[in-house]
């Protein structure tokens, strides 16, 4: 089993979410988070005063999955995420050493 | 000459001969009675007018709070929230009296009267047309208490709070709770009452048409000076005294963005503050039965809105975006500015008055920064101490005769009104008074002000207290805990 963990534009979160799921993936956990990559940043200004903005708004997409499918599911992420412009964001895949699923008690790729 | 000519005083009823023993009530049986439903109804129009200037400290709370950080909201709030009783007490108890203990208004026989024929009291200190302070009606009690007097105190009063909220803005984040309960005080009872006692009262510099031969006297329809640079000075006095915020400058002096955590808070603040100002100005008229309330009011509007139009403009063109909090501050400059003028100019003057406030709030915040290295988190500086003294000026420039003429009971060796003509007309002895009045708010009142919290930090340190300002680790943990013991937003993660 592996986790992807996917950090991708807010507004794009719909989108991965709709293909995620017509790929067959049945769960997802989503946190807002907060970063900055290659870009680093931009600036604005408040009453005047340039400040940074370091740490753009992201939205961090997890889904643990089989691993027969690490690689539909990263593709499929990558292609509805994706708009082709700078902060697009990254996915990365680790592995899993143990899952349960709470309410039965099941394990491995049965609790997926 | 317009009735309202004798707007104003004892002294001034005594000088044209009209004070005479009248009923101190608004129902003289005598009377004709359509004068005493007017004067009635002119009443109910400054209870009204009361009611929503009252309302504009739920705008300053929202304004203030919204252009502050996350950490410091339930104190910036509570700070305008209490300034309401504070100055209030102030002002009831000592500043009335010191203020207003000489003032009356009409006759029963003055339709534009609202019943306040007799005054309460006298001249404390001077006399004749060189009064400095007042005394008569204390806690609103004693004789000659009536009906109208009451009434005139709860418009007043409502105006003293606008003057002791503003310093809340310019000294926010940083302004230890006690420190500040004690400035409420002293701005009701002591501070908002001397420049009032001066001009609405009827003291020296309503009357230096007579004694210097300027205009009609200090003319301030609704307040640009006597409310907002008075408070706009207090402002600036608090900010020096207490120095920046920490942070917002960084080590070789350039300002720091402090982005405040709710901006339409702040936006919906300013449309209530804009709201409250039709009773502030336009009720100024004192009168229902004076229809130019309704001059007033458009005049009002139209400086508001080209304020901030200019202001997104300008800003805009500063800095590349139509930075929100620059408009409402433009929209509140147009407001300040127009208050002191609103009765006495043609609605074009009122735009351009504006669309003048638009830009020279939004230069005057960046020069309060760059150039003075002062800390305004809300820009109360800009907004009502240099568009105040501006409006003060603008009745000099555009007031055009229409209206306003025998302000002060000015009349000349004939017994004729004097006209009050700003620049546009020719006449620059109204904008000499005016210049005068600022002058003297820059001055005097400032150092009035500045001697206050200057004077409170020295004693609060020699007591061990530490001085007005709060602790740096409560600042920099947020005031909202160590000093009120809770939080605007438990549950919110912070940055």
């Amino acid at each position: 089993m592996k986790l992807i963990t996917a950090i991708i534009k807010p507004f794009k979160l719909d989108d991965v979410k709709d293909a995620l799921k017509a790929s067959g993936v049945t769960g997802m956990t989503v946190t807002e988070v907060r970063g900055f990559g290659r870009q680093g940043g931009h600036t604005e200004t408040y009453r005047g005063a340039e400040y940074k903005i370091d740490f753009v708004p992201k939205v961090s997409v997890e889904v643990v999955v089989d691993d027969a499918v690490v690689d539909v599911v990263v593709e499929t992420i990558a292609k509805s995420a994706s708009t082709g412009k700078i902060g697009d964001g990254k996915i990365w895949i680790t592995e899993v050493e143990r899952l349960v699923r709470i309410r039965t008690g099941e394990e491995g790729a049965d609790a997926v | 000459m317009r009735k309202r000519a004798l707007r104003i005083l004892g002294v001034t009823a005594a000088l044209t001969g009209l004070m005479s023993v009248v009923p101190s009530v608004v129902h003289a049986q005598d009377a004709d009675p359509v004068v005493v439903l007017g004067q009635q109804i002119n009443l109910l129009w400054i209870i009204i007018g009361a009611a929503l200037v009252i309302f504009m400290q739920a705008g300053f709370a929202l304004v203030e709070t919204g252009f502050c950080r996350a950490k410091h909201a339930t104190h910036v709030v509570t700070t305008n929230f209490a300034i309401f009783g504070l100055g209030f007490i102030g002002f009831f108890l000592v500043g009335f009296p010191l203020a207003f203990g000489g003032f009356s208004y009409g006759t029963a026989a003055d339709s534009w009267s609202f019943g306040l024929y007799e005054a309460v009291g006298g001249p404390l200190i001077g006399s004749g047309n060189k009064v400095f302070l007042w005394e008569g009606g204390w806690a609103l009690s004693g004789d000659g208490i009536t009906a109208p007097l009451i009434g005139f105190f709860l418009y007043m009063v409502a105006f003293m709070d606008t003057v002791a909220t503003i310093p809340t803005g310019s000294m926010a984040e940083r302004w230890k709770w006690g420190s500040f309960t004690i400035w409420g005080l002293f701005c009701g009872a002591i501070y908002y009452p001397l420049f009032a006692a001066w001009t609405w009262g009827g003291g020296w510099l309503a009357k230096v048409w007579d004694t210097m031969d300027l205009g009609v006297g200090y003319v301030d329809f609704a307040g640009s000076g006597v409310v907002h640079a008075v408070g706009g000075v207090a402002a600036l006095a608090g900010a020096m005294v207490l120095g920046p915020r920490i942070g917002k400058f960084d080590k070789d002096g350039n300002p720091r963005a402090m982005p405040g955590h709710h901006i339409p808070m702040a936006m919906l603040g300013t449309f209530i503050l804009l709201f409250g100002w039709f009773g502030f100005n336009a009720a100024s008229t004192f009168a229902a039965t004076d229809v130019q309330f309704a001059v007033v009011a458009t005049n009002t509007a139209i400086a508001a809105a080209f304020g901030a139009i200019t202001a997104m403009l300008w800003i805009t063109k500063r800095t590349g975006k139509p930075d929100p909090g620059m408009m409402a501050n433009g929209m509140l400059a147009g407001l300040v500015a127009i208050t002191a003028p609103c009765a006495f100019i043609a609605p074009w003057a009122a735009a351009v008055i504006g669309v003048i406030a638009g830009v020279l709030v939004i230069e005057s915040v960046f020069f309060v920064e760059r150039k003075l290295k002062l800390d305004d988190p809300v820009g109360a500086i800009s907004v009502h101490g240099v568009n105040g003294i501006f409006g003060v000026l603008a009745v000099g420039i555009f007031a055009n005769g229409s209206y306003g003429n025998g302000w002060n009971g000015a009349v000349d060796a004939n017994g004729e009104a004097i006209p009050l003509k700003g620049i546009i007309k020719g006449e620059w002895g109204q904008f000499g008074a005016q210049l005068l009045g600022a002058a003297v708010i820059c001055t005097v009142i400032f150092g009035v002000a500045y001697g206050f919290f200057k004077g409170q930090d020295i004693i609060s340190k020699k007591l061990g207290k530490g001085g007005i300002r709060s602790a740096e680790e409560d600042e920099i943990v947020g005031l909202d805990l160590p000093e009120m013991g809770v939080q605007a937003y438990p549950e919110f993660v912070k940055n």
